[in-house]
């Protein structure tokens, strides 16, 4: 863990935010005066926990053992032949017990409210694989669990509500608005705020008020840390390019941050580009289509009209069905560091069929879209390059989706 | 001396507390809104309080949320609302605005333009739900100096530790958010209430008013003992919600002032 949190000078990007929780602009801390001091404990109760060396062996334990760490680093071979270019890897974070990268994070805050004495835990999901995460580490603990999901949410992604009901979760469908993930995060803060005294709030991505950014990324930069050293004992070197998908931007903050001050290696982060990036905003691409602005207690890029009143995004996707984007990811793209792209839903199921058929593996419609994004660059590149891509979620959840897409019925 | 500090002087010289609606602006409709402004001063409103209506308003209860949406629905846009403050001042000079919001459609505005086109309006104060002190570079600062009230919000989470970082460039009055919740939810406590008036006053002369829970004329009566002043919003948007006919919801209004300047 030490790497994690040493000062790697003036130049690096890995050094942010500073102590307003800004990554140059963005971040900060654009909640309610009642969350404030909230906040803040949690700010310093963190800072205490990083320089406890029994949080960080329980923090290790559990993911050696309960979530299967260090996830398997997969060499696609099928995949790489058929697309003629640089070899490609897969981090199989997909193989993490529940499916996805979500529980690296999850670990890390329950353990940090365990230490707080937090007994009640909220969080909102989208495409669900944070509650069922957050459902299970709450399971594990015998802590008191409730998720708020928007009511669209709940019905596309039925399978992973059971999962998080078995798993004593109370789920909370959220009707306001669209009834997705943004709506189901407004109501996270409202009940937040409602229960000041004994809950913790579990947020699942690199967004909302310092220092979740910065914790969450911390906890997810583990994705990052093991490839490296995987693919030094694999290939002897180090990637040419790292590609995730970006909703809120976690599992690419996982696998970036490691990467940053590598200054020759290509950083891609793909979003989801629903319909088409075009002024009808049928989309999910903050950082392609969106403006800077304040939401959910951060600055950052988010889908706005010229009033700046929220636009709901469009996805195929669940989990990058999002109007922002995390504020590390923002800095990130205006200092170029990071390339942003997207891909449209059709790219995106595509290449999870291509993915199906070539390797034996569903993956989730997140990740589907950074393999979408390899599918077209990887064709150009010379065969001697190395690209890593972030497998950062497994299909299961998505296969009604998909057959909905396929026009394939379920039920016969 | 600004109109807001000339309104809290008078009211402290007539022994009497300042009752402060709140109005969506837009809700249900842009002209319904604005007649209700006109309205209010005659219901013995002595402050006036405007909400700014927002797609993802994270600190309201549902009632207020859906008026905001509603209001943005039936098509409202900032200038309805320049339009309404516009008109509302060539009539009434006296009365104090204070809008309330939250901060992304001042940050797409641009703080600064945002700042001076209310200033220029004849707006008295701002209170933005998600810039605590922390933010202040963001929008209070312009508010000084531009000389706009930037009025803070303090919480029953605003212990002794925090209060000097809250009062630091507070002007105007003090906005006690009664219950740790979203409006219109929980009802406050009155002694609990008062308690903590007594305590934030051993940090502060400003006047302190009350909002988050007021639901009655017998609630606005009994906070109203203890604060200089009361803000009812939830109430009075859900009897519009509810059908209440304009005269209705007047009255209520006026039961409301009533009880308020009563004691």
């Amino acid at each position: 863990m030490e790497n994690l949190f040493k000062d790697t000078g003036s130049n690096s990007f890995r050094n942010g935010p500073d102590d307003k929780g800004r990554f140059g602009d963005y971040g900060g801390r654009f909640v309610s005066e009642t969350l404030m001091p909230l906040i803040i404990e949690l700010e310093k109760s963190y800072q205490e926990l990083k320089k406890d060396d029994g949080f960080w062996k329980e923090y290790e334990d559990l993911l050696n053992n309960y979530v299967g760490r260090p996830s398997p680093m997969y060499f696609a071979e099928r995949l790489t032949s058929y697309l003629n270019g640089p070899k490609i890897y897969f981090k199989r974070d997909e193989l993490n017990h529940t499916g996805a990268h979500k529980i690296n994070n999850v670990i890390g805050q329950i353990l940090l409210a365990k230490r707080m004495g937090k007994k009640r835990i909220i969080a909102e999901t989208g495409a669900g694989q944070h509650g069922v995460a957050t459902a299970t580490v709450c399971a594990r603990f015998g802590l008191e669990c409730i998720i708020f999901m928007g009511q669209t949410d709940v019905k596309r992604q039925a399978p992973n509500v059971f999962r998080m009901k078995l798993l004593g979760a109370k789920v909370r469908s959220v009707t306001s608005g669209r009834g997705t993930l943004k709506d189901a995060m407004n109501e996270a803060l409202r009940d937040w705020v409602s229960n000041v005294d004994n809950t913790f709030y579990c947020i699942g991505t690199v967004a909302g008020p310092h220092p979740y950014p910065k914790m969450v990324r911390d906890f997810q930069s583990i994705i990052g840390r093991e490839a490296r050293l995987q693919l030094e004992k694999l290939e002897g070197r180090k990637p040419d390019t790292i590609v995730a998908c970006i909703g809120g931007g976690s599992n690419a903050i996982g696998l970036f941050h490691e990467f940053l001050d590598d200054e020759d290696i290509d950083i891609v982060g793909v979003e989801a580009g629903g319909e088409g990036i075009d002024s009808r905003m049928r989309h999910a691409a903050s950082l392609t289509g969106g403006s800077p602005g304040v939401l959910h207690g951060n600055k950052t890029y988010l889908l706005q009209d010229s009033e700046g009143q929220i636009i709901e995004g469009h996805s195929i996707s669940a989990g990058l069905d999002y109007p922002g984007i995390g504020p590390e990811h923002a800095w990130l793209n205006d200092l170029g560091r990071v390339k942003y792209v997207s891909v449209t839903d059709s790219e995106a199921l595509d290449a999870f069929k291509l993915c199906c058929e070539l390797e034996g593996i569903i993956p989730a419609l997140e990740p589907s879209h950074a393999l979408a994004h390899v599918v077209k660059i990887a064709p150009r590149l010379p065969k001697d390059k190395l690209i890593l891509l972030n497998m950062c979620g497994r299909g299961d959840k998505d296969i009604f989706t998909v057959a909905e897409r396929l026009d394939v019925s379920l039920v016969s | 001396m600004s109109r807001l500090n000339k309104k809290f002087h008078q009211l402290t010289a007539e022994d009497k507390k300042a009752f402060i609606p709140f109005i969506m602006a837009g809700f249900p409709n842009i002209k319904y809104s604005s007649n209700l402004l006109h309205k209010l001063p005659g219901l013995g409103a002595d402050i006036i309080e405007i909400g700014m209506p927002f797609t993802d308003p994270m600190a309201d209860g549902k009632i207020i949320q859906d008026a905001g949406h509603e209001a943005l629905e039936a098509g409202f846009k900032m200038e309805n609302l320049y339009q309404m403050i516009e008109s509302f001042r060539k009539i009434d000079q006296d009365t104090p605005i204070i809008l309330m919001g939250y901060y992304n459609p001042i940050h797409k505005f641009g703080s600064e333009i945002f700042v001076k086109k209310v200033k220029s309006l004849g707006v008295d104060g701002l209170i933005i739900v998600d810039l605590p002190p922390e933010e202040d570079s963001e929008l209070c600062i312009f508010c000084l100096n531009h000389k706009l009230h930037f009025i803070r919000l303090l919480t029953p989470t605003s212990d002794n530790q925090r209060l000097p970082t809250l009062l630091d460039n507070s002007s105007g009055f003090l906005y006690y958010v009664s219950v740790a919740g979203v409006t219109g939810s929980k009802v406050p406590v009155k002694q609990v209430v008062a308690d903590e008036i007594s305590r934030i006053k051993k940090y502060t002369d400003l006047p302190i008013c009350v909002g988050f829970g007021i639901k009655s004329p017998e609630d606005a009566k009994s906070i109203s003992l203890s604060a200089d002043g009361v803000v009812v919003g939830s109430a009075i948007i859900e009897t519009v919600q509810k059908g209440a006919s304009e005269r209705e919801v007047s009255d209520f209004i006026s039961s409301l002032s009533k009880s308020v300047h009563s004691n």
